[in-house]
């Protein structure tokens, strides 16, 4: 996994937070997902389909447990995504 | 927020669903008359929100065996299974449900959630995978969190998203464990347990089948999924209940694979609490042997599922995909569920109100658990009921 794929990850998140999340807040790696972006665990979910979709990857919902932040959850993606 | 506010938050949060006085959940029952009536507040009320599947609570043959379980061997066994908690009761009762399944092994629980929690844990730990259906019942993800394995879900009986998550996982399918339901409990629906099979005999996998729901309801024999599809040879390993279709409270998990045994030694929801009384394990080997030979019950509680479904669907409530004992229909809003509920409740039905996010995709829940033991002209007004409330909650 390259350092391209870790941005593509990022972006990817980024983009698809700022869509599900309507809101004005300006996402950064740093943004918090549920105190910044007040994001449910449905919504979560549904998230980390897509996303695992998009990267052919399969994430355990347990690991989804210590994720703050948008950087923790690309740190995570990008994880995985290297051991398979 | 301290632990304290936390809990007043999510108090806070309930409130905002349920004004005060609208006790939806543990409602109190004051008396119960039959296997479908019982009296909340001053009502007589239709009981069309219990899991008594067979209408077994009251058979004499039950009551009976639990009065002289109580007379000779006391109200509980005051011990573990491990320790002084095997009596021969929990043995027999084990040797019955082996028999039952045509399988070498059976170990009876306390409840049916430590069944689960029990056998998933036993099985699987850290380092090791679980597939589960994203509809499980609590008690599978309690068991799987138990476990400290990886938890990856399929969607909901959706065989595409399961074969891709089991080609995902490669090497590692070799210690992974697939969980399923014979019928769910949220829509009623039960596991495409064919296509699951031919995937894990693809890809390889142990495969549990959790008939909690489906245990006295399908096969002709009444052994759940795994009968009606003639699958039981597939299935490594088998889990559920004595709280539905047995009527009375504890669970059981059964296998060919003689490993099970081991579990009596590394589970602790099985080691770790009394073992059910006397009382408990008589009556549910009485009702083991109705349900064995209750195939008229299985046909009275399928007329009776097929009417109802009938009847709700005709009215034009969005319903679960297949007609069975547990029929749910799907509102948009908590509100439009709430205020249905109300209103059967005030018809003199009780039934199961599910709210988000409980009930799946953000839908809300009415949901009817039909038994053997309802009348047709029981059945008839529930039907009658839920469509005359049709335009009030759903226009």
């Amino acid at each position: 996994m390259t350092e391209s794929n870790y941005d593509e990850i990022m972006t990817l998140l980024c983009d698809r937070l700022s869509s599900l999340t309507n809101s004005n807040v300006q996402i950064t790696s740093e943004t918090n997902l549920i105190s910044q972006l007040s994001i449910d665990s449905i919504k979560l979910l549904n998230l980390i389909m897509e996303i695992e979709d998009t990267f052919d990857v399969s994430i355990p919902i347990n690991a989804l447990t210590d994720i703050q932040t948008v950087r923790e959850l690309a740190d995570l993606v990008h994880k995985i995504k290297s051991a398979s | 927020m301290n632990l304290l506010e936390k809990l007043d938050a999510a108090a806070a949060a309930r409130k905002a669903l349920l004004p005060d006085g609208v006790g939806a959940f543990g409602i109190p029952i004051e008396e119960v008359y039959s296997a479908t009536e019982a009296r909340i507040g001053d009502r007589r009320v239709l009981l069309l929100g219990t899991n008594n599947y067979l209408g077994l609570t009251f058979a004499p043959e039950c009551i009976r065996a639990a009065h002289e379980a109580i007379d000779k061997e006391g109200t509980g066994t005051t011990g573990s299974r491990m320790a002084n908690g095997s009596y021969f009761g929990h043995r027999a009762l084990e040797r019955e449900f082996a028999d039952f399944y045509q399988c070498s092994s059976s170990i009876v629980f306390t409840t049916g959630y430590q069944a689960n929690l029990g056998t998933i844990s036993g099985l699987v730990g850290p380092g090791d995978t679980v597939l589960i259906d994203g509809d499980s019942h609590a008690s599978i993800y309690d068991g799987c969190i138990l476990s400290g394995a990886d938890i990856i879900r399929f969607k909901h009986n959706d065989m595409a998203d399961m074969e891709k998550r089991l080609r995902r996982l490669g090497d590692r399918v070799e210690t992974t464990l697939i969980i399923a339901e014979g019928i769910y409990s949220m829509l009623g629906d039960q596991a495409p347990l064919a296509e699951i099979v031919k995937l894990k005999n693809t890809y390889g996998g142990t495969l549990l089948l959790d008939e909690a729901h489906s245990l006295g309801v399908l096969g002709e024999t009444g052994q759940g999924l795994v009968e009606k599809t003639g699958l039981l040879q597939e299935v490594d390993f088998i889990t559920g209940t004595f709280s539905k279709s047995l009527c009375s409270i504890g669970g059981y998990c059964v296998s060919n694979h003689p490993q099970l045994e081991q579990l009596r030694y590394v589970s602790h929801p099985y080691i770790f609490t009394a073992s059910p009384s006397p009382a408990t394990i008589a009556s549910t080997r009485a009702a083991l042997e109705l349900l064995r030979k209750g195939s008229h019950l299985r046909k009275q509680l399928w007329r009776n599922c097929t009417q109802l479904y009938a009847q709700l669907k005709e009215a034009g409530y969005t319903l679960g995909p297949d007609p069975g004992p547990v029929i749910a229909a799907m509102l948009d809003t908590p509100q439009q569920a709430l205020l249905l509920w109300q209103n059967l409740l005030e018809h003199n039905i009780y039934v199961n109100l599910i709210l988000p996010p409980a009930a799946p995709e953000g839908k809300s829940l009415v949901r009817c658990s039909v038994n053997a033991a309802h009348t047709t002209e029981q059945i008839q007004y529930v039907g009658d009921t839920f469509a005359k409330l049709h335009s009030l909650v759903c226009e």
